[in-house]
C-alpha cells in the first residue's frame, strides 16, 4: 500500500526549501521540453521538412481551438496556453514511464497550474479592458452578483485543480493497486486507459483555461456568457 | 466503534453514492450530444468541444466525492 496521495516525501533540502518528488520530475520535463522545443524551432524553413510540419501540425491546431472558443486572434495567448497544454500532457504522460509518478498526481503540480491560470485571466482581463473596466465586469449583470462572481472565480480555479489531480491520482492508485493484487500482466489495460485520461484531462485543463480566459476579454457580455 | 472504522465506511458510502449522480448525468449529457451530431453532423467539432469541457465539470462532482474520501482515509483528525 502506498503513502497518502495528499502528501509527498521530501527528497532532499535546498536551504529551508524542502525538494519532493514531483518538483524533480517536473524539472526533468522542463529540461526535455526546452531543450525539444529549441532543437525542433532551430532552423525553421519556408519548405518545412518533417519535423517542422508536426510542429505546425501542433501549433496551428493550438492556435485553432483557442481562435474556436476566444473567436479573436489566438497569437497573445497562445505562448502561454501552448506551453500548458504541452506541459500538462508531458506531466500526464510522464507517469508512464516506469519508476516515474506523474508530478500532476501530487497536489502541488495542478495547484500550480491553477494558479497560473487564475493570474493569467486577471491579467488579460485587465489587458484587454483596463483595469475599471475589468473590476465592471464583476458587477454583471447586476451589483447583486458581485459576491457570486468573486467566489466563482475562487470555486472554478480549486475546481481546476482539483479535477486534474483527482483524474491522474486516481488512475496511478487504481494501477497501484493492481500491480498489488494482481502482479504483472493485468495493469496494461489500465495503463492504456491512463494514457487517454492523461490527454483529454490535459485537453479539458486548457480549454477550461482558455474558456476563463476567453470570458475575462470577452468584448460584448454576450460573448461572456456560455461555458464559463 | 473506533472513529477509524467510522471514517473507512462513510468514504466508501461518499465514494458510492457521490458517483451515482455524476454518472447519470454524464450518460444524459453524452447522449444528448449524440443525438445532436447525429442531426447535424457538420457542427460535430464544436459539440464534441463543449461535450468534454461539460463531462469535466460534472466529473468535478464526483472528483470532489473522492477528495474528500481520501481526506477521511489520510488526513482525517479525528482517526489520527
Amino acid at each position: 500500500m502506498q503513502a497518502s496521495p495528499l502528501t509527498s516525501a521530501l527528497l532532499f533540502r535546498v536551504g529551508p526549501v524542502g525538494i519532493t518528488r514531483p518538483v524533480v520530475t517536473t524539472w526533468f520535463i522542463m529540461i526535455a521540453l526546452t531543450v525539444g522545443s529549441w532543437w525542433i524551432t532551430r532552423n525553421l524553413k519556408m519548405r518545412p521538412d518533417a519535423r517542422q510540419a508536426a510542429l505546425e501540425i501542433l501549433v496551428e491546431g493550438i492556435a485553432g481551438q483557442i481562435r474556436d472558443v476566444i473567436r479573436q486572434d489566438p497569437r497573445p495567448f497562445l505562448p502561454l496556453l501552448g506551453t500548458l497544454f504541452i506541459f500538462a500532457v508531458a506531466a500526464n504522460l510522464s507517469g508512464v514511464l516506469p519508476g516515474v509518478e506523474a508530478p500532476t498526481s501530487r497536489i502541488e503540480t495542478p495547484a500550480a497550474l491553477a494558479l497560473i491560470v487564475f493570474l493569467a485571466v486577471h491579467y488579460f482581463g485587465v489587458r484587454a479592458r483596463g483595469l475599471k473596466g475589468y473590476l465592471a465586469s464583476f458587477a454583471e449583470p447586476k451589483l447583486v452578483m458581485l459576491p457570486l462572481n468573486v467566489l466563482s472565480e475562487i470555486t472554478r480555479t480549486f475546481s481546476l485543480m482539483v479535477r486534474l489531480f483527482g483524474n491522474v491520482m486516481s488512475g496511478e492508485f487504481v494501477i497501484a493497486l493492481v500491480v498489488a493484487l494482481a502482479g504483472l500482466f493485468l495493469p496494461i489495460p489500465l495503463m492504456a486507459l491512463e494514457i487517454l485520461v492523461g490527454l483529454v484531462q490535459a485537453y479539458i485543463f486548457t480549454v477550461l483555461a482558455t474558456v476563463f480566459i476567453g470570458a475575462a476579454v470577452a468584448k460584448s457580455p454576450a460573448d461572456r456568457g456560455g461555458l464559463a | 466503534m473506533n472513529p477509524k472504522l467510522i471514517s473507512i465506511v462513510c468514504a466508501a458510502i461518499a465514494v458510492s453514492i457521490g458517483s451515482v449522480g455524476p454518472a447519470l448525468a454524464e450518460g444524459r449529457s453524452v447522449a444528448a450530444a449524440m443525438d445532436a451530431i447525429a442531426r447535424q453532423p457538420e457542427a460535430a467539432g464544436t459539440i464534441s468541444r463543449t461535450l468534454f469541457v461539460g463531462l469535466a465539470m460534472i466529473e468535478t462532482m464526483a472528483i470532489y466525492c473522492l477528495v474528500v474520501a481520501l481526506l477521511l482515509l489520510y488526513a482525517n483528525p479525528y482517526a489520527a
